[in-house]
């Protein structure tokens, strides 16, 4: 039994202009001490998927369906307290923008002991020692003085590790990730992906790496879901997608990686804006963007199959694996022809 | 010294203003049939007569807490003497100031006490049908004059009902027959408070709402619940916690504002605090109990801005190192 299992999980929101299908139809599974990417542009349903899963979407908005399969217990049904329980011990998250995911009137100390003294019982001396020792392990330097500073006392990246020594402090099995270098400068991403790797191992957490990145999935995934406009378009492992990506947006997003060692005088982009989510278009919801357009694409949405020659590998798009197996080699030998 | 400036231009805009008025006291200290000799003596008597430069060297030089005549010593500041019934200004303002400052805190405690539950319940159940009622309320709040809901107050339960009286005021620490004490004392301020309170609590309804709902929204609250807080502790520790700093500093700049004068509520009951002490004083073109009342509303102003100021340092810990 994979220890998350998330079954055709929808999310909409009731807003003034309509219902947003934020989340429709996503499903995925992540195994004990494996990393999962979600990839995708902004607004495609990574976060909010990830969020509906620890249960901290608006209570009054939001409404799921599906199933998120915690150890095979479903989250989506479980009480508000269960999911307390949960969240923070056996599930931790860490955000996207460290500058403001911290409280700035409470010491860091008192926030680190807060989150364990929630979930265990431990005298406030125990819990400072362990967050002084989460701290050490996240490479604050001279943590026992930085236990009574404030947020505001520390960079971005600091806080950022704080955040996760914050998430990793009641040693949860699962990791989720909201793209938690996006706000970071370039070598401080660096560090703070090598540290989650790190961590991952010491701890032995599973985690899901959600990013608009690739290069941050190639890097240390080991399955990939890339979401675009609220369902999933390709998943699989990462090497497949690397290998021989089967979907055109995934091609779009491979194209759009800039590279040190090419000289090229723009980078590609895919056309065209992600839809809206109060009206996606029928069909194939990439269709409107996708270079590749059929007639068949306009009216019928495509189904995730897997991929013939490989099941692990599914992708929903109408295009025949011909088309497909030569464009993708095309892109992969462009990208090799640059490369060299 | 940006206090010490204040202080300067307000007073001195007082003066201006006061030899702006085409009034002279001297005229209205000698009564209605008043000789020419008269206005002269009187004029002489309390200073009129003066340039205005010299008139307000004179008022600086009785506020400061130093004297240089005769040898430097300290004394008392001192803000002069009435020109109607010559008491000493300070005595004047010594006595009203306790009862606006009667009436403006018990009135911030019933204003907190209606738009902290108000506010925070609505922005908790935005659009629910309390939040819908309180609106209304806020509405009903801000536009209405506290003269006519202090009227309506006094006419209903002071006059109709007889539940409260409906004017006078009762000291708190000195009794004078039976009116004295604590009980009497609150009892006499009740509608006060109310008519006060309405304009603020609608407006502290307000800003308690859209600041706790900013805070709901904050990262670092969803940071809280990530953590698997419970929602009262989120509330508590997180939410309440930033949404209410500012309110803080809202909270003591109006009440060192209202300490200058109260001056609808006052004259709906007769309270004779400072605000009716100051219509009675510019009614009889008094500059120096005018002024005396300038001063102690700046004085107030000031205070309570530093306060304030130390209090953030106190609460914010951003203040406190930067």
């Amino acid at each position: 039994m994979p220890l998350l299992e998330v079954n055709d999980l929808k999310t909409h929101f009731r807003t003034d202009d309509g219902v947003v299908r934020a989340v429709d139809g996503v499903s995925f599974a992540v195994d004990k001490g494996q990393t999962l990417g979600i990839v995708g542009e902004s607004g495609s349903g990574k976060s909010v998927t990830c969020l509906t899963i620890m249960g901290l979407n608006p209570r009054r908005s939001a409404m799921s369906s599906g199933q998120a399969l915690w150890k095979g217990e479903d989250l989506l049904t479980a009480s508000p307290r269960r999911l307390r329980e949960i969240r923070g011990s056996e599930i931790a998250m860490i955000f996207q923008d460290p500058m403001t995911s911290l409280n700035p009137v409470h010491k860091i100390g008192d926030q680190l002991a807060e989150a364990m003294r929630l979930h265990e019982d431990v005298s406030k001396k125990q819990a400072r020692a362990r967050a002084l020792e989460l701290l050490k392990a996240v490479g604050i330097p001279r943590p026992e003085r930085r236990l009574d500073d404030y947020p505001h006392q520390f960079s971005g990246g600091m806080r950022q590790r704080v955040m996760i020594a914050m998430a990793l402090i009641n040693n949860p099995d699962l990791l989720i990730a909201d793209e938690p270098t996006t706000a970071l400068d370039v070598t401080t991403q660096a560090q703070i992906l090598t540290l989650i790797e790190k961590l991952q191992e010491e701890f032995g957490s599973a985690v899901i790496m959600i990013t608009h990145d690739l290069g941050v999935v190639a890097e240390i995934a080991d399955d990939v879901v890339v979401m675009y406009a609220a369902e999933v378009a390709e998943k699989g492992g990462v090497e497949q997608i690397f290998k021989k990506p089967h979907h055109p947006y995934t091609w779009g997003l491979m194209g759009s990686l800039p590279r040190l060692d090419a000289d090229v005088e723009r980078l590609v982009q895919i056309q065209g804006q992600p839809p809206s989510l109060l009206r996606p278009p029928a069909g194939c919801r990439f269709h409107p963007r996708c270079p590749y357009v059929m007639p068949i694409c306009k009216e019928v949405d495509p189904v995730l199959a897997a991929v013939s020659d490989d099941p692990g590998h599914l992708q929903a798009c109408h295009l025949d694996e011909e088309t497909k197996d030569r464009e993708a080699a095309k892109l992969l030998a462009g990208m090799m022809a640059e490369a060299s | 010294m940006w206090a010490f400036v204040l202080f300067v231009a307000v007073t001195i805009v007082t003066y201006i203003i006061f030899y702006a008025i085409p009034a002279d006291p001297a005229r209205l200290a000698c009564g209605q049939r008043a000789t020419a000799e008269c206005i002269k003596r009187a004029a002489h008597y309390l200073g009129t007569d003066r340039p205005l430069y010299v008139q307000y060297g004179k008022f600086f030089g009785r506020l400061m807490p130093a004297s240089f005549r005769g040898g430097p010593h300290l004394k008392e500041p001192s803000l002069g003497r009435s020109f109607t019934n010559r008491l000493s200004v300070n005595y004047v303002v010594g006595q009203a100031a306790p009862v606006t400052a009667s009436l403006v805190f018990g009135g911030a405690v019933f204003w907190m006490l209606i738009a902290l539950p108000v506010g925070i319940l609505s922005a908790l159940r935005p659009r629910s049908l309390l939040d819908r009622i309180s609106m209304v309320f806020v509405l009903i709040g801000i536009s209405a004059h506290p003269v006519w809901i202090g009227l309506l107050f006094a006419y209903f339960f002071g006059f109709k009902l007889g539940a409260f009286p409906i004017t006078g005021y009762c000291d708190f620490l000195h009794p004078s027959g039976t009116c004295g004490g604590p009980v009497q004392w609150a009892y006499h301020l009740f509608l006060p408070w109310c008519t006060f309170a309405i304009l603020f609590a609608a407006l502290y309804v307000r800003m308690i709402r859209a600041n706790v709902m900013e805070a709901l929204n904050e990262d670092y609250v969803r940071t809280a619940r990530a953590k698997g807080a419970p929602e009262w502790l989120v509330m508590r520790s997180h939410v309440l916690r930033n949404a209410l700093l500012p309110i803080v500093t809202m909270l003591g700049m109006d009440i060192g504002l209202a300490l200058g004068g109260a001056i609808f509520t006052e004259s709906v009951y007769g309270l004779p605090g400072l605000g009716k002490t100051a219509i009675n004083a510019i009614e009889n073109f008094d500059l120096p109990v005018t002024q005396g009342i300038v001063v102690f509303a700046t004085l107030c102003i000031i205070v309570f801005n530093l306060m304030v100021d130390l209090l953030y340092a106190v609460i914010d810990p951003r203040i406190r190192l930067s």
